[in-house]
Parts: C-alpha cells; sequence; structure tokens
C-alpha cells in the first residue's frame, strides 16, 4: 500500500499541520512516510502546498507528482490540484470556500464543508482536521488512531487546550465522508 | 649570584629572520617573557598570522595555529572556547587586522571573546613588500601609493586608529597602545600585555594591545632613523596609552618599572 | 535497545546526529533552506554547555572551525550553496594543516544568489576539492533524513580517521522534507580521546610543542606533504567507496543519480520494472571518492547509462571518465530549483529504449 496525497490550500489554512499529523499518525501506525513542504514566499496568505507520502514499503520519489488522492482547501487551489490528481484518483475538496468542481469526471470527488462544521464545533481552524478525518476515511491508508498521544507533544504548551476539539473536528469529519 | 637577566624559556634560542631595526623581535621578547613570568608557557597558544609574523611558530616555543589571512580572531574564537583555561594570543599585523580581517575583529571584540589580540601596527604591509597598509599616515609612502597616501585626491582613505574604533563595542574590556622604538615604550608595553593576559586568564572579556612598531626595511630607512620616524610621526597620530579599561581590577593603570 | 523512530526534518536530523556525535562546537551563519539545522543547534548545543556561534559571516564560521579543529574538538559549519562557496578559503586551509571538521551544505539553486529551492549544482565544487590548492573532501551524500543523520554521525569519525574535512551534499529538498529517523547511540564528547596532534594540554599529552600550520615556502617540502596527502587519498579510495545498487543485473539501462535525484530515479525505475523494462539505479553515496571501477564493471557487462541529475550536467562528467567510452551515457538534468518528477525520468528512459 501507498497511498501519495497532495494537500494544496493558501498559508494559514493549516495545509502544513495537516501534513504533519497526517504523517505522524502514520508512522506510529507503522507506516513508511515522507512530507515536503512548499510554501510561497509570504509568510501568511500565499500558497501553502505538501507532498505527503505513506507506505508499507520503501517511498522513492518524494515529490508527489501523479497523486492517489488530492485535498483541495480553497478555490485558488482546484488548478494545480486537478491537475496532480491520478486517473480514477480521489480528490477532496473544502465546499465551504470551493464553489467550482475539478473538472475530472475520472475521479471520485467528495465535497466536505470544513469550514462551516469547524464553525458549528467552535473554531474554524480545526477545518483542516475535519478535512483530513474525511481524508482518512475516504482512503483508509491513515486510521488517525494514534491522535490522542501525537496531539500532546504536537502543540506547543499554551494551545493544549485545543486538544479535544481538534480531535472532535478529525471524528467529525470521518462522518461527512461515511 | 641571583641571573637579572636571561633569555626566556617560551622564545627559543634562535636567530629570527626578522628584518634589522624590526618590532617584532622585541615584541616577542616581551610576550614570552609575560608568558614565563605568569608560568603559562605549556598552556600557551598563539595564533600567528599571514605576514612578516608568520613563522612566530619558529620562535615561540609553545602550541602554535596558523590560521587563513585575517581570519585570525576567528580561529582564537575557536581555540579559546575549546581551551578556555589556555592562553590564546592572537597575533595579528595591521592588513590581518585592519583590512581583510576587519570584520573578524569587530565581531571577536563585539562578542567579549577572551583572548587577547597583540595588534602590530607598522603603519606598511611588510612581508608582500611594502604596500599602503590601512595604518599608513597620510603622506607616507608606499609602493601602492607611490606620491604618498592621499586620502581624498587618490580615495585612499585615512588611517585608521583602531583601538579608538573598538573602544566603543561592549565586550571590548582592555585596549592599551603601546611601542618599541624605545626601552621606556616597550617597558610599558610588556605591562599593558601582563595586564591584557592577567585579564584573559580571569575570563575578562577582548582584550587588546596594539604595538606601534617600526620597518625600516620598507619605510626605506635605517634602524635609528626608523625609530626616530616612529616617534615623530606615528604617536602624535596614534597616541600611546590605556584606551580603555574597564577590567573589574581597573583601580590601578599599568606603571613603567 | 532499540530506538524509537522519530518523525523529524532533515536539517534537524542532521543537527541532532552531530550532537549525538560529540560535536563540541557548531559555527554557523544563516541562510535558507538550512536555518533549522542552524536553530537546532542553537538549542541543543547551548543547553547542552557546548560551544554555538552565530558567526559574523560564513568565512568567520568556517575559520572558527578551523581554530576548534585544531584543539582536537569534533567541530562543525553547515550552510547553503552561495554560503559553501565563502567556505572555500576555509576549506583549503583544513585541508592544508590536515584538520577534521564536518561541513554540511543544504544545497539551493545558483549561480550566485540563485534560488532557495533545491539543486545539485554544487557536484564540481564539492567533488573538485573547492578551493585553491592540490586536495580533496570527503563528500557523502544522502538520499533522504535517515541516511542525513547517519552519514552526518559517521562523518566526524571519517574526519578524524583521515584527518581532513568531510562534506555531507544534501539538498533543499532533504533538508526541508519530514521522514522517520532512527538516531545512532549519543557519544558524550568528554568520553572522546584527546588528540596527540593538536594544540593544548600538551603536559597531559607528554609530548613536543604543536604546530597547526599549512604553509611550507621550499617547493620540494610542500610537494612531498601534498604526496604524502595523497597517498592517504589513496588509501582512502581503496576502503571508502560507498554506493548502492537497484536491479543493475538484468538491467539494459542505469540510472545514475545521487541524493534527491537517485529517490526519483528510484520511482521512475519502479515505473518503468512495472512496464517490462529493464531499467536499474546505481546510486553513488560517496562523491568522493567517486565508484569509478564499480561503473566501469558495468559499462564492461554492456549497460547504457542515463545520468539524472539536479543541474546542467556535473556527474555526468565523473560517470563518462568511469566507463571509458565503453557505454553510451546519456543525460537528463533540471536545474533553478526544480526537482525532475519520475514520469519525466521515466519518459527519458523510454525514449532511450526505443533507440
Amino acid at each position: 500500500m501507498t497511498e501519495k496525497t497532495f494537500m494544496t490550500g493558501f498559508g494559514g489554512q493549516g495545509i502544513i499541520s495537516m501534513g504533519q499529523l497526517w504523517v505522524y499518525c502514520a508512522m506510529k501506525e507503522g507506516l513508511k512516510v515522507t512530507f515536503f513542504p512548499f510554501y510561497g514566499a509570504e509568510k501568511r496568505g500565499g500558497i501553502a502546498r505538501a507532498s505527503v507520502i505513506v507506505s508499507d514499503s520503501e517511498i522513492t520519489s518524494p515529490i508527489v507528482t501523479v497523486a492517489d488522492s488530492v485535498v483541495i482547501m480553497n478555490q485558488d487551489s482546484v488548478e494545480i490540484g486537478e491537475k496532480v490528481c491520478k486517473e480514477g484518483g480521489i480528490i477532496c475538496v473544502n465546499s465551504s470556500l470551493v464553489k467550482k468542481d475539478p473538472a475530472r469526471p475520472d475521479a471520485r470527488i467528495y465535497h466536505i464543508p470544513c469550514n462551516e462544521i469547524a464553525l458549528k464545533l467552535g473554531n474554524v481552524r480545526v477545518a483542516n482536521m475535519i478535512m483530513m478525518g474525511a481524508l482518512s476515511k475516504v482512503t483508509g491508508a491513515v486510521k488517525l488512531q494514534d491522535l490522542d498521544t501525537i496531539l500532546p507533544s504536537y502543540f506547543s504548551s499554551n494551545k493544549r487546550s485545543l486538544i479535544e476539539i481538534n480531535i472532535a473536528a478529525v471524528e467529525e469529519g470521518k462522518k461527512v465522508v461515511a | 649570584m641571583e641571573i637579572a637577566y636571561k633569555h626566556p624559556k617560551s622564545l627559543k634560542s634562535i636567530q629570527t629572520k626578522y628584518c634589522p631595526g624590526c618590532g617584532h623581535g622585541v615584541i616577542h621578547r616581551i610576550i614570552a617573557e609575560v608568558v614565563d613570568e605568569m608560568g603559562l608557557q605549556t598552556r600557551a597558544i598563539i595564533t600567528n598570522p599571514v605576514g612578516c609574523s608568520i613563522y612566530a611558530d619558529m620562535y615561540f616555543d609553545f602550541d602554535s595555529v596558523q590560521p587563513a589571512h585575517g581570519r585570525t580572531p576567528a580561529a582564537s574564537t575557536g581555540i579559546k572556547r575549546m581551551l578556555p583555561d589556555h592562553l590564546v594570543i592572537c597575533y595579528q599585523g595591521d592588513g590581518d587586522l585592519a583590512a581583510i580581517g576587519t570584520a573578524e575583529i569587530i565581531h571577536a571584540a563585539n562578542r567579549a571573546e577572551k583572548f587577547t589580540t597583540i595588534f602590530v601596527n607598522n603603519a606598511i604591509y611588510g612581508m608582500t613588500g611594502g604596500q599602503m597598509a590601512p595604518t599608513t599616515l597620510v603622506g607616507q609612502h608606499a609602493t601602492t601609493a607611490p606620491e604618498g597616501r592621499d586620502p581624498i585626491n587618490a580615495g585612499m582613505g585615512y588611517p585608521i586608529r583602531v583601538c579608538e574604533l573598538l573602544a566603543s563595542l561592549e565586550g571590548t574590556k582592555y585596549l592599551a597602545r603601546g611601542a618599541v622604538n624605545n626601552m621606556v615604550n616597550i617597558r610599558r608595553t610588556k605591562k599593558y600585555i601582563r595586564k591584557a593576559f592577567e585579564a584573559q586568564m580571569r575570563g575578562e572579556g577582548f582584550t587588546m594591545i596594539e604595538i606601534l612598531s617600526q620597518c625600516p626595511t620598507n619605510w626605506q630607512m635605517n634602524p635609528v632613523e626608523s625609530v626616530e620616524w616612529l616617534e615623530k610621526n606615528m604617536i602624535p597620530y596614534y597616541p600611546l596609552g590605556e584606551i580603555k579599561d574597564t577590567l573589574s581590577t581597573a583601580a590601578a593603570p599599568a606603571q613603567a618599572h | 535497545m532499540a530506538e524509537e523512530i522519530r518523525l523529524m526534518k532533515g536539517n534537524e536530523a542532521i543537527g541532532e546526529a552531530a550532537v549525538r556525535a560529540g560535536c563540541r562546537a557548531y559555527f554557523g551563519y544563516p541562510i535558507t533552506p538550512q536555518n533549522e539545522l542552524t536553530a537546532y543547534m542553537a538549542r541543543h548545543m547551548l543547553a547542552r554547555g557546548r560551544t554555538f556561534i552565530q558567526a559574523e559571516s560564513e568565512v568567520a564560521a568556517i575559520n572558527m572551525v578551523y581554530g576548534a579543529a585544531s584543539t582536537g574538538a569534533r567541530a562543525m559549519t553547515s550552510s547553503s550553496s552561495p554560503g559553501v562557496s565563502l567556505k572555500q578559503e576555509g576549506i583549503s586551509y583544513l585541508c592544508g594543516a590536515d584538520l577534521p571538521a564536518v561541513v554540511i551544505n543544504v544545497a539551493r539553486a545558483g549561480p550566485g544568489l540563485g534560488g532557495i529551492s533545491p539543486a545539485q549544482g554544487d557536484y564540481f565544487q564539492a567533488t573538485r576539492g573547492g578551493g585553491h590548492g592540490d586536495y580533496y573532501t570527503i563528500v557523502l551524500a544522502p538520499k533522504g533524513v535517515q541516511e542525513a543523520a547517519d552519514l552526518t554521525y559517521e562523518a566526524f569519525g571519517l574526519a578524524e580517521k583521515w584527518r581532513m574535512p568531510v562534506l555531507i551534499l544534501a539538498d533543499g529538498l532533504i533538508g526541508q522534507m519530514m521522514e522517520g529517523v532512527v538516531l545512532p547511540e549519543p557519544i558524550d564528547p568528554v568520553n572522546l580521546q584527546r588528540k596527540s596532534w593538536a594544540v593544548g594540554h600538551s603536559v597531559e599529552m607528554a609530548r613536543p610543542y604543536n604546530h597547526i600550520s599549512s604553509i611550507n615556502l621550499i617547493p620540494d617540502e610542500l610537494e612531498a606533504m601534498n604526496r604524502k596527502r595523497f597517498e592517504r587519498y589513496a588509501q582512502i579510495k581503496k576502503e571508502l567507496i560507498r554506493y548502492e545498487e537497484i536491479e543493475v543485473e538484468d538491467a539494459d539501462i542505469v540510472f545514475v543519480a545521487y541524493g534527491t535525484s537517485a529517490r526519483v530515479s528510484h520511482g521512475a525505475l519502479q515505473i518503468a520494472r512495472a512496464k517490462g523494462m529493464k531499467v536499474g539505479l546505481f546510486r553513488p553515496i560517496t562523491l568522493w571518492p567517486f565508484p569509478y571501477e564499480q561503473l566501469y564493471r558495468l559499462a564492461e557487462r554492456g549497460k547504457r547509462f542515463l545520468c539524472v541529475e539536479m543541474s546542467m550536467g556535473q556527474m555526468i562528467e565523473d560517470v563518462r571518465l568511469a566507463v571509458s567510452g565503453k557505454a553510451p551515457v546519456y543525460f537528463y538534468g533540471r536545474c533553478g530549483g526544480n526537482i525532475p518528477s519520475q514520469e519525466e525520468v521515466f519518459a527519458e528512459a523510454l525514449r532511450l529504449s526505443g533507440k
């Protein structure tokens, strides 16, 4: 099993932390992982992308150029996201911000209203965790079962209070695509 | 009978290759005397710079390291950080310190690196044959200033007073300027060196002794003329004395015997 | 006891490996894409009471390494391409004075200021000495985070054994990406032996005074020193050459690539094999000494070579030297900070297979 995921959105949407937590969990689940981030020159609001691979065998190229699954968090990222998806691959779009579907009739497209669900949970910033939950469910590649042990060391001490809502967001995400 | 005067242990008993009248030999001698007096021969390390004193390791009888031109304070930083209980002597000429190595000396001084720089200022490049130094006086002749150093029209800039330049840095604790053109100045310079070495071994911060030194060969004078030229021309521009002293034991200024 | 696997950025894994190798002194100057390494060393060296200095320049940093190395301490500096150019003076002096040191290059695209994205355009500089004079440095090229940590850890021992700098030639991708890594056993520098050739502690070492220097104005003597150093180099070539071969046995076309481009080429190999094409991969791990003979033997067996690099073609010159005209050598490269995709590399192999 190898799952190559391309994650894309804008800076501040938590693309990088989604990718990192995805591979943290995968590693705990015994998989080999690579995570390679790519940012624009801006510190905030620019593009944010990540090549994320999890596999039960040695990972060769760490760059995802043909993705098994694609995560698209905002409208501007649709163009790049739809290009990188493999024939018949998975595309998860944040339907709260993406209003026009990727032009990929061959792909399995899932619409996840990440921002809306996150707002309902009380914090729009967990939109990325809702997406990660959905990605887990539709790909089956990473179960995300160890988040409760990973998050305490991942978050700096002043963010520990957010652990619960992040785990809740992942569970919500799984439910949306169930 | 007590021996009143002898060759220092820390200086080998060989004739130096320095030109007649050159100040390096005297400077080596007073450094070696202070090292002996402090009993530090086995814990002394000198970094000998690119310049006439590059072969200082042939004369000093203790460990030495020869770094790249101008990088002497950076190398001394590495040595002293690894061996804080050793005496590290960063020996530099005016090209090494005030031209190619300007960044290194300023930042080592600013970090309050706990070695002592001995800055030999003879206002000329000796080893390469008499080119202009950053400390060459206005009007002084050099192969690269054939009509004399002209700061404005030829754009050669002004002679740099290094002690005064470094004095504004918080990391510098003791900066003094001596000379080796006569016995009074030699004795006083030796006192400065002793004070700086003692401060180094107490770990107080950056210490530097600038020493005005004669270069008869490249000044195109005989040795007697050169000591007089130093007195008349260099000392008025580069005043002697303790330029900065913020050592914890700063109460007693160094005095000549 | 087996260490737990940790998820780390390449830059941080290199830093941790250096700390665990007993590095006593780190000197660096900020430059992207290796800043996490300098920051990591600031946190972890200072916390252990070891030396960390953010130097005023790369020039100063390598010369601080020179000073620290003179005392026999394990010392390291790191930078990225433009900064490594500045360090070349110091590297030449380290070689001239026979001092051990570890230098990390998390390479980026050039020439000049270039870009901050990954590249392999520093191959010539790394493998040909890089500075002035007759010398080489050992050059190790990791393909990922685990190997970056392992090779960095090992580099300190190699530097001491051979009394010369060891260069780790990584790139911005290896520095920035995260992978699982199992870290080596920590060495306490207190337990490392003092060196008989170093300065300091002459009484404890019961030795005459040492003089660390690279100067010698007598041509016959300097030539003799250089010849002696090259005898050592010859011995290194016998003992150290390292490479990885993947499915070369039956391969018609063999990719030759190191570091990141080897990872990509391995991906292209898998695509090709899935389509029934006989493709292999030869990955030099030591770029100096380069595995010339091993490649020559493959050439004798009638293989063709496709050199894949993130440059306009630098290692290809060594590949051509290695095969000595016995086999065709082709090239596929991207530069400017572009990383070739495995699909691009596969397409090139496919094109060649039709020839």
